[in-house]
């Protein structure tokens, strides 16, 4: 019996590559662009003034509602902001770490490494943010009592405490890529370079980084769209602070296409911020 | 080649609707001013077994918040309705959330019940079903809130004003106006707060209706588009002083309790919370008056188990049960059996519940609509939808 289903496969090629390949199309045409597609038709929809019903009738009025209002100009730039400082910082921060872990560390530890590294994205998402309320409180959290005889202040609810906030929590996004980008790195290209007369920071910058930079473009990947849509963390500990994703949370429940219309932004940055990593043909040799 | 071309195709299409979109005109003027026809329940039959409620943070308690404070096990011991509760924490959330037609039973405010009536999210209610019914004070039923034509659509809860606190410790002189929130030079910049909702502009509307009475606002949900800009452009000179704005109840407690807050818009309940933690908190009603609820408990027009939804609905207004969560929550009750069967026997007269001269400077929740709450025939006023608007526009400024 098995054995002439395996003969039947056999003989047709397309087949079984259309079998291999069901699964995976089904989930992504109907499951993710069929939702996706959904949501962004809902956008040209309008809902009853009064009673919030939504209204399916194509027109515009959502988007000339959106680029009308400057509000929405700044809630833009401000996540763009904010979405830009946490992948630098993430950068800044996973570049020596993974330095370190790829290069430096014993075979050993290295695995050891790797695994405290992943070992924060077990812990749920809520409870490391809530931890940092705990730290950011003004006046009572725990950095106010560690800084506080030394001057130094918690900054706070707000931008700085939102950055800091994803900062910790994509770090380990941005270790992985850089991690496996440097052990691709031989050592005798770091060998060659110190022989030829290059110091360390002529070396890391001119023979490291555009090795691993395809590695960057990875992890800031990442960074980058996480932080484009997060809406808990500025609920947390933002203050009063909005992100993108904060506006369309607060307008899915009463006014879904307008929240259709607001989620469209980032759809079209991460479009534009791939073509860019494109055009730079990082995404070529990962 | 191909691919540049696709590219700058995709960039002209875009370009295109981008100017589109610009050039057209904004609507939303779309209004639905017909009652649907939503019949009510004739007869009650038995249980079904469970009830989905929505419902403000307080009124549904099954012990697990205080194992003293509990009217829902006894509840579902006599009826076998196994009760399951969602928090709303504002009233555009239970809107949204009934819409769905997953829930049974919501406690509406007047901010919420008039859009739940003619959006057809809500039965009328047959009160002959509900006998404890007979017993709510009279000036709760058929209120405008809660009622169209003469049918009434719910089951009247109680009613609170919402209060302005302040710690006790850490405010100084103890505040006696909602201008301690709105004045520009505060000594509590950055530790004041407000309630996260569009309805918050009724507040703002409410304090220019004493202070500056040049602007005629008559009734804080009745805003012409002159007096809703000066309700907006008030807020925005308070959004400096605001370190949060909370609709969580739980963080609000856990922010008083930290000091991170120490000034402005809250719920009773909010401070019977933070004061049974210790902290030095209380809550007044400012001079001005305050914007307060008086809330309904409503049917869904698509309720799964509207049996079980009429029983807990008679049951959350039996004076026992009544008395009870009034006094958790902190609001006056709508039984007039209640006020018997409170554990403080000066309950009733603390809170007002029989006391029509105090609920007279409280504005509970309405839901503005474009004619004019107040009367006025001779300008429109600002429609809900445009304080939601209003609101977004604020918050993400």
């Amino acid at each position: 019996m098995k054995n002439s289903i395996a003969t039947w496969m056999h003989k047709r090629p397309k087949f079984r590559l259309a079998a291999l390949l069901a699964a995976p199309t089904l989930w992504l045409v109907v499951a993710y662009l069929g939702a996706l597609g959904a949501l962004l038709v809902t956008a040209f929809f309008t809902i009853d003034s009064f009673t919030g019903n939504v209204i399916a009738k194509f027109n515009l009025g959502n988007f000339h509602d959106m680029l009308t209002d400057p509000a929405y100009r700044n809630v833009v730039l401000r996540t763009l902001g904010i979405a830009i400082s946490v992948t630098l910082i993430c950068a800044i921060f996973a570049i020596p770490m993974a330095f370190f872990m790829a290069k430096i560390a014993k075979p050993k530890s290295q695995k050891v490494l790797v695994a405290l590294v992943l070992t924060p994205l077990w812990a749920s998402y809520l409870v490391k943010i809530y931890a940092w309320r705990t730290m950011l409180e003004p006046n009572t959290g725990v950095l106010d009592w560690i800084l506080g005889p030394i001057g130094i202040h918690s900054p706070g609810f707000g931008g700085p405490a939102i950055i800091i906030g994803l900062s910790y929590l994509w770090l380990p996004y941005m270790i992985l890529p850089i991690y496996a980008g440097l052990e691709r790195l031989p050592n005798s290209l770091l060998d060659a370079s110190g022989d030829l007369g290059a110091k360390n920071f002529y070396t890391f910058r001119r023979v490291i980084l555009p090795l691993i930079f395809p590695s960057l473009v990875a992890g800031s990947m990442f960074t980058f769209s996480l932080t484009l849509g997060d809406y808990i963390t500025a609920q947390i500990i933002g203050g009063k602070l909005q992100m993108l994703g904060n506006v369309v949370y607060q307008n899915f429940s009463i006014n879904l296409p307008f929240a259709a219309t607001i989620a469209t932004i980032p759809v079209a940055i991460m479009a534009i911020y791939l073509w860019l990593v494109r055009r730079t043909g990082a995404l070529a040799s990962l | 080649m191909r691919k540049k071309r696709l590219f700058s195709q995709i960039a002209a299409a875009s370009a295109v609707a981008l100017i589109l979109a610009g050039c057209s005109s904004s609507n939303n003027k779309a209004t639905t001013t017909t009652l649907p026809k939503v019949d009510a329940l004739k007869t009650l039959g038995a249980g079904e077994g469970q009830v989905n409620i929505v419902a403000w943070a307080g009124y549904v308690e099954n012990g697990s918040n205080d194992p003293k404070v509990n009217w829902v096990s006894d509840f579902e011991k006599e009826t076998g309705c196994k009760v399951n509760v969602k928090i709303g924490s504002t009233s555009d959330d239970m809107v949204a959330l009934m819409k769905t037609g997953e829930y049974d039973v919501v406690s509406a405010s007047g901010d919420a019940s008039l859009r739940l009536i003619y959006g057809g999210d809500v039965a009328p209610v047959n009160t002959s079903l509900v006998p404890n019914y007979a017993d709510i004070f009279s000036d709760l039923k058929d209120q405008p809130w809660n009622s169209v034509n003469g049918v009434a659509y719910g089951i009247p809860h109680g009613r609170g004003a919402n209060l302005l606190a302040y710690r006790t410790d850490i405010v100084k002189p103890a505040p006696t106006s909602w201008g301690a929130v709105f004045d520009a030079n505060s000594p509590y910049k950055g530790k004041i707060t407000a309630y996260d909702s569009p309805i918050y502009i009724a507040d703002a509307a409410l304090y220019l209706m004493k202070t500056k009475p040049e602007l005629g606002i008559k009734y804080p949900y009745a805003l012409d588009q002159k007096q809703f800009d000066a309700a907006i452009a008030l807020l925005k000179v308070q959004k400096p002083l605001i370190g949060e704005y909370w609709s969580d109840y739980l963080k609000h407690v856990a922010s008083l309790k930290s000091g991170g807050t120490v000034l402005g818009t809250t719920w009773q309940v909010n401070i019977n919370l933070a004061q049974s933690e210790g902290v030095k908190v209380e809550g007044i009603k400012p001079v001005e008056g305050s914007t307060g609820w008086s809330d309904t408990w409503m049917i869904s027009s698509k309720a799964k188990h509207p049996n079980c939804g009429y029983m807990w609905m008679d049951h959350i207004v039996s004076p026992k049960a009544n008395a009870a969560v009034a006094e958790w929550f902190g609001e006056a009750p709508s039984n007039a059996k209640a006020c018997a069967l409170t554990s403080d026997k000066n309950f009733c007269t603390t809170y007002h519940a029989a006391d029509a001269a105090y609920w007279k400077d409280v504005y509970y929740w309405n839901t503005a609509t474009q004619a004019c709450l107040d009367g006025r025939t001779d300008v429109k006023c600002v429609p809900y939808s445009e304080w939601v608007k209003a609101w977004s526009s604020l918050r993400n400024a």
